[in-house]
């Protein structure tokens, strides 16, 4: 166990895995039929690589990595749409700086910055909103992105922008939410899942129970989770429990951040900021239903789309993926990061084609950084 | 931006705005109480561990969660990250372009 050692508690991390290999031996599972368990969101799948927990995990046991990543799923035409604002003259766009490497079609944030654009990295829509006040002959622009975890942010400081009359403040909104894309996923009928770890962070904001349909509709085990590896292995556990016993329920493994019903102030604020749109392109998986979200009417001053008349705003749209990329297929599990010929080759970190090599959450970069790159010499 | 990082409230520095000042991994930082100040005076969170994400307090947790949190993240290159960033946005506020 190469590894384990370095977990801040081994001895759990051992029981764990050797109790996972006993109920997944009770199952029959094996490296050439295995259970297959996605984890919805990026970090999960950081920290999967980061403790090599898909090899010390009993190999009936396979990790399918899941499109959680909002940096990883955003699509180009939305990134050409993000340069395109960052040019004019009049604005400031202010950036979280996982996005800045994202390419587009013409080129990325960082390139449009490197041609003279006014682009800045922040930490928080709030400093957005800060530099709005103290540039009040600059229209500010802040790039919404990322799932329920942080939309609440970004809803709050349109809130506090609307109470201080703040003119010069706006978002480009590409906020989306986890429960759709998963559903389009089960609808798949070349996809075969037989269990869920769901998103600690995103259930913070909006609780277990967006997720009863995923028991209910479709009978598979869901189980909300931490992202340290014991958090993990303890969920991956639980899964295949449920999976022994015949449940199919939600169940909720990180109960000391996760309350059942979510964050009261934050639901409230989404849902007074935001509201569905038809649907929202996700890259590599194409215009999913309901799963993206626009600034409702009352707060349309503060929609970026709106105030520049860009986006969906501006009617339909094309969005082809690059020449040999594989980001879809990589993204819904269908294939490893390894097998896109891409990989490695045409798109590395330094030099990346998909998002999924950019960010840190995504699956192509960690299979890079934790040894893929090895695996894909061999 | 999706794992949040632990910090520790030092003191109230706006009560309209529900702004605080929280120690982040020995960086100082404001940030937002709203998803976390219920209905209690905003003074009872000093000194209380939350879990920032973007600038926002979005679950107040216990000294003993706070520390695995930090030692994860810094495992994972995360906890420096979110300090970067932070140090980040300020410089967009200060400098120019
Ligand atoms: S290696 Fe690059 S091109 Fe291939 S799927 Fe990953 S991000 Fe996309």
């Amino acid at each position: 166990m190469k590894y384990a050692s370095e977990f801040r508690d081994p001895k759990a991390a051992r029981a764990l895995l050797a109790e996972i290999a006993r109920v997944a031996d009770g199952l029959g599972a094996t490296r050439a039929r295995p259970v297959a368990i996605m984890e919805i969101c990026g970090g999960h799948t950081h920290s999967i690589f980061r403790y090599g927990l898909d090899k010390l995990i009993h190999e009936g046991v396979e990790f399918i990595h899941g499109p959680g990543c909002p940096v990883c799923v955003l699509p180009m035409a939305r990134v050409d749409e993000a340069v395109q604002i960052a040019e004019r003259p009049d604005v400031i766009f202010t950036t979280f700086g996982d996005a800045m490497r994202v390419p587009g079609h013409v080129k990325s944030l960082m390139q449009a910055k490197a041609s003279g654009a006014d682009i800045r990295m922040v930490y928080s829509p709030l400093d957005a909103l800060e530099l709005a006040r103290r540039n009040p002959d600059r229209e500010v622009v802040f790039f919404g992105l990322g799932f329920e975890t942080t939309t609440p942010s970004t809803a709050l400081s349109i809130q506090q922008a609307a109470r201080e009359g703040v003119r010069n403040f706006s978002v480009f909104c590409n906020h989306i939410t986890v429960p759709e894309p998963i559903k389009a996923l089960l609808d798949d009928p070349h996809m075969r899942l037989d269990g869920f770890i769901g998103p600690g962070h995103v259930s913070m904001v909006i609780g277990i129970h967006p997720y009863d349909f995923i028991a209910r509709d479709y009978h598979k085990p869901i189980v909300v989770a931490g992202f340290e590896p014991t958090d993990l292995l303890q969920s991956v556990l639980m899964v295949l429990r449920q999976i022994a016993e015949g449940r199919a329920e939600v169940e909720n493994q990180y109960a000391r951040v996760v309350p059942e019903h979510g964050n009261k102030v934050s639901l409230a604020a989404i849902a007074d900021v935001y509201e569905k749109r038809p649907s929202f392109e996700w890259r590599g998986l194409g215009e999913i239903d309901a799963s993206g979200l626009r600034i409702r009417d009352r707060y349309r001053a503060f929609d970026a789309e709106e105030k520049f008349g860009i986006g969906y705003a501006a009617g339909p749209r094309v969005h082809p993926e690059p020449e040999g990329c594989a980001c879809g297929a990589v993204m819904t599990g269908r294939i490893k990061p390894t097998a896109c010929p891409q990989f490695g080759k045409g798109c590395t970190p330094e030099m990346p084609l998909g998002a999924l090599m950019v960010s840190s959450e995504g699956a192509c970069a960690a299979y890079w950084q934790y040894g893929g790159a090895r695996a894909a010499a061999e | 931006m999706c794992l949040g990082i632990p910090g520790r409230i030092t003191a109230i520095t706006d009560a309209g705005r529900q702004m605080a000042l929280a120690e982040v991994s020995g960086v100082r930082r404001e940030v937002n109480l709203a998803c976390v100040a219920d209905d209690g005076p905003l003074e009872a969170l000093v000194g209380q561990w939350v879990l920032i994400h973007v600038g926002f307090a979005m679950a107040v947790i216990d000294a003993d969660e706070a520390a695995r949190t930090l030692d994860a993240l810094r495992e994972l290159g995360e906890a420096q990250e979110a300090v970067e960033a932070m140090a980040a946005g300020q410089r967009a506020l200060e400098a120019g372009r």
